[in-house]
């Protein structure tokens, strides 16, 4: 297999659960190397893909492979190469944190360094410690830990942040960034736009079992090259130029969307200039990711 | 050769889990003896009527707590801790690494071999130096060792299949208790069989694999009549409870 080869493909999968359709002829391309995030609402499906992926699940129909791997028929070939932190799993409570990264390398054909694991997920202070001692997010990280003591290719992360507090989040979140500095490819799925930006190369946007938009998150649903929002209150009196006027929103303020705010601004801040206009407020911005995934998984959401 | 290498690494895990759970280390270990004292307490100076012999109760009942030792040890056990290890999703996490399943039960049912033997060993030590009790010895001790075995794995077995019925890990050791309690009442691990047994209680003796395993532990203890009948139909137990572990066994936590 060569370097270029991806690391994960998927063409035109679906899988039901008796009559409800979870996954709806999904495609995906996941490069070596590169952090990907599946973002979407519960109930999308990022799930049931990522366990199939995982070879936890069967598959209706479609191609699957990881490294080459069917993980439904060479499932046993596949899981020496990748890591897998589920949404919700449990460890054996009466062992400390060193010895389940121990015990979890053991089942490994070329493991790395317990102790370096556990370095890499900043739990060394706590490597003796049982793990019913670790608050919730340092059990996350144990977690990371365990699935990456194989030394793993691919590390599989299913919402691995749901529910923490901010700066259990940002920890978790350092180390994903670390590992892509090791060259690891991540598939994770989330329901955080924030975590996708933070973290991902790459995003797809799942909403009713389909892929709705893929793109790196500064691109992707055309965030780039969508209208930009111009925003601005005038003094009492004051009119707009022609063309660059607006409804005014709730505030007062006038809003136009450019196609090309770069000439638009222009005109607007040289015509404040020459006629002494205070432009209370100015802002330019972008569509957030936000404003795409709210609008893409809106518009399948309420379809279907 | 991979798989035993790596049951072999799992029981060490298995077994410093084990003895750092200070309830199932109690419980295991220290109800078998706990009974044993109590039961010899209250009916010690009586005699139990096997056949045509006459037994001393306290001996009666250090082969009985051998076999409740066994069973608890075995499917008591195994069927809880598989059962909570499968709703927490230990047994999904194992699954998805390339450890075999085969090593990961293979390890847990060692393990509660191991224990299981452990813990008749101190029973009869116990018995013989605190009561006198007669122990296994010379020619039947073989035949001891594999009905002991073979009681050992069925369980084993038997508390596989039984995880696979337990609904959730709260329902562990209510499902588990309302199973084993009467069926070693009914099979006189508790209260011996007299000549006034209900008949509808020997029946039911007589179907299920606890009073031939108590049977067959009893001949090494008490001198009773052997019969390989009794470690088969243990055996035939423990087949069917494989049979039934491996068509109903489920890796995934039911809820959730």
């Amino acid at each position: 297999m060569s370097d270029d080869s991806p690391a994960v493909r998927v063409r035109g999968l679906v899988k039901s659960y008796g009559a409800v359709q979870a996954v709806r002829g999904i495609d995906l391309d996941i490069r070596q190397g590169e952090i990907f995030a599946l973002l979407g609402p519960n109930g999308a499906g990022k799930t049931t893909t990522v366990e199939i992926l995982e070879g936890y699940r069967r598959r209706d129909g479609g191609e699957v492979t990881v490294f080459g791997y069917d993980p439904g028929r060479e499932r046993a070939k596949m899981l020496p190469r990748v890591g897998i932190v589920l949404q919700k799993t449990g460890i054996d409570r009466y062992l400390t944190v060193a010895e389940s990264v121990r015990m979890y390398a053991s089942y490994y054909p070329k493991p790395r360094d317990p102790d370096e694991v556990i370095g890499l997920v900043g739990l060394t202070g706590k490597r003796d410690s049982r793990v019913t001692k670790l608050s919730g997010g340092q059990a996350r990280r144990l977690d990371m830990a365990v699935a990456l003591a194989g030394d793993p290719d691919l590390l599989f992360l299913d919402e691995p942040t749901t529910g923490f507090d901010p700066s259990a989040r940002r920890e978790a979140w350092e180390v994903v960034k670390n590992l892509a500095s090791l060259g690891k490819t991540v598939l994770l799925t989330t329901h955080y736009m924030d975590e996708a930006q933070y973290l991902a190369d790459r995003v797809a946007v799942i909403a009713a079992g389909q892929i709705v938009a893929e793109g790196s998150p500064a691109t992707i649903g055309d965030r780039d090259v969508a209208g930009a929002r111009i925003r601005y209150r005038l003094p009492d009196g004051a009119r707009p130029p022609g063309g660059l006027a607006g409804p005014p929103d709730a505030d007062g303020f006038l809003v136009i969307t450019s196609q090309d705010p770069v000439r638009d601004l222009h005109r607007l801040t040289g015509w404040a200039i020459e006629n002494g206009i205070t432009l209370d407020g100015l802002e330019v911005t972008r569509p957030s990711l936000e404003d795409v995934y709210l609008s893409l998984t809106g518009e399948l959401g309420a379809g279907a | 050769m991979n798989t035993l290498r790596l049951t072999g690494v799992q029981l060490r895990y298995v077994n410093k889990a084990f003895w750092r759970n200070p309830a199932s280390a109690f419980f295991t270990f220290a109800f078998p003896l706990m009974f044993l004292v109590i039961f010899t307490a209250l009916l010690g100076h009586y005699t139990v009527q096997l056949g045509s012999r006459s037994i001393n109760t306290s001996t009666y009942y250090v082969a009985s707590m051998a076999c409740f030792s066994v069973i608890t040890a075995c499917f008591n056990n195994i069927a809880m801790a598989v059962t909570f290890q499968r709703e927490d999703a230990i047994l999904k996490r194992a699954h998805g690494t390339p450890l075999p399943g085969a090593a990961f039960l293979g390890a847990r049912i060692l393990h509660a071999a191991s224990i299981a033997i452990v813990l008749v060993v101190i029973t009869a030590a116990f018995g013989r130096a605190v009561y006198g009790a007669d122990i296994p010895t010379g020619s039947t001790l073989l035949r001891f060792i594999v009905a002991l075995l073979v009681g050992a794995a069925a369980f084993c077995a038997l508390g596989l299949a039984a995880s696979a019925v337990i609904p959730n890990a709260d329902a562990g050791a209510p499902v588990v208790n309302a199973i084993i309690l009467p069926l070693e009442f009914l099979s006189g691990i508790f209260i011996a069989f007299g000549n006034n047994t209900p008949s509808w209680i020997l029946w039911i003796a007589r179907v299920f694999p606890v009073r031939h395993f108590v049977l067959s532990m009893q001949a090494g203890f008490l001198g009773s009549t052997f019969s390989w009948t009794d470690v088969l139909v243990v055996a035939a137990w423990g087949v069917a409870g494989m049979l039934l572990a491996i068509r109903f066994f489920s890796w995934e936590p039911r809820q959730g």
